[in-house]
């Protein structure tokens, strides 16, 4: 049996060993990175105030044709299928499917705010559509969903939301941009857009909206990515 | 931090909103190399980041608390009215203009001037941060630092001073080894 279990070599090793495995940056959502990222997300649930808004630009801050970039993770621009509808579901009193005739219809909102990619870009469009909290007084969604999935038809990309950031004022199912209708590279035919998260939060390409009393991951949350990801 | 803020840097290395990168800055759409970065992909990156900016952070305000405390800053701080003189005077002995250094306590004008600076470097880095951070939360602060990209801007740039002020304590202690014991212990105390 070793006279010393302690010694100053073990202690070294082991401080070293555990900082190594607490601190892994292929798996960050664990160990030691993954506590902070916890805590991180209590503080800015904390933080975050539903009536504080993102300041509304000006026409000119509008970012150039063509250079607000377009994000999808297939091979080629996702495609709406024919017959597209939104399917809305969870915990609601009314299940419904919606076309987009039907979206549009409901109140609209327009916005003109500043988008904060997690890569440190910036751009700024204007979005065109309905409020996610309209759609959910629409369906009726229960008070106990404190979570909204959003899922789409590019290859399986999906995201969940806390209820404040869902039901945020400048949070939209949007179908247009710059007063166009939405284009392909844009998410079209209908996709998340919000003032208060960051880019990859906001799901494109939608195809349902679920009311959930418990979050569900992410494509990129699942990947290591932050869940709340606020701004 | 300045590792893993590297590493983030990599996923967008220009500055300035997308389509407009701000002409000033020479190294647009050029990432830092890779043996500063820590975290190997944005999203480890980011973790280390937001993990270890709070340590920075406390690590900043017990220094300042026990600047205040202890009566220390009145020794340390650069106070305009009392230091210029001495720091132009130090300025002036350095570049050879002047014969003889200034009489001295245990920091002169300069030193005071240089410290000071990196305390508030590091203030603007902390705020800078919060802005990239939380953006639309922290709009008050956003509007002050002159929007989102401005503050990156500012974070980048704070980054090269402090890397600058670093680099030229090593570069002395590498041509007066003695002086490191100094810097580490603050000298000899004069007898007060």
């Amino acid at each position: 049996m070793p006279r010393h279990l302690l010694t100053r070599r073990t202690a070294l090793l082991g401080t070293t060993a555990l900082t190594a495995s607490a601190c892994d940056s292929t798996r960050p959502r664990e160990g030691f990175l993954g506590v902070m990222e916890r805590f991180n997300a209590r503080a800015q649930a904390a933080l975050f105030d539903e009536r504080r808004l993102a300041p509304e630009l000006p026409p000119e801050e509008t970012t150039p044709p063509g250079k607000f970039p377009e994000y999808f993770i297939s091979d080629t621009v996702p495609l709406a299928p024919s017959g597209w509808a939104l399917r809305v579901g969870g915990l609601v009193a009314r299940p419904t499917v919606l076309t987009l005739d039907a979206l549009q219809r409901l109140p609209r909102t327009d916005l003109r705010i500043r988008h904060h990619c997690v890569e440190g870009w910036s751009a700024v469009a204007s979005w065109h559509g309905v409020r996610l909290s309209e759609l959910a007084r629409h369906v009726g969604a229960d008070t106990r969903a404190g979570y909204v999935e959003l899922r789409s038809f590019d290859a399986g990309y999906y995201s969940s939301w806390d209820r404040p950031s869902a039901f945020h004022p400048q949070t939209i199912l949007a179908y247009g941009m710059n007063g166009q209708p939405l284009a392909p590279g844009h998410g079209a035919p209908l996709r998340l857009y919000s003032g208060v998260k960051l880019g990859y939060k906001m799901v494109k390409y939608l195809t349902e909206v679920n009311f959930l009393p418990e979050p569900s991951g992410g494509y990129w949350e699942d990947r290591g990515y932050e869940w709340f990801a606020g701004v | 931090m300045a590792a893993s803020g590297l590493q983030i840097l990599v996923a967008y290395p220009m500055l300035g909103p997308q389509g407009r990168p701000y002409g000033w800055y020479p190294f647009q759409g050029i990432p830092p190399p890779e043996w500063m970065r820590l975290g190997s992909w944005l999203a480890g990156a980011r973790h280390w980041h937001f993990a270890f900016a709070w340590f920075l952070t406390l690590n900043g305000v017990a220094y300042v608390l026990y600047l205040a405390l202890s009566g220390e800053w009145r020794r340390r701080l650069f106070l305009p009215r009392r230091d210029t003189r001495n720091a132009l005077d130090t300025l002036a002995f350095y570049l050879r203009v002047r014969r003889h250094a200034p009489a001295q306590g245990l920091y002169n004008g300069l030193q005071r001037l240089a410290y000071t600076g990196t305390l508030a470097l590091g203030l603007l880095a902390v705020l800078s941060g919060l802005v990239l951070y939380k953006p639309v939360q922290l709009g008050a602060l956003t509007s002050l630092l002159g929007g989102y990209d401005a503050a990156r801007a500012i974070h980048l740039i704070v980054l090269a001073l402090l890397a600058l002020f670093t680099v030229g304590h090593i570069a002395l202690v590498l041509l007066h080894p003695r002086s490191l014991a100094e810097m580490v212990t603050g000298g000899r105390k004069p007898d007060a």
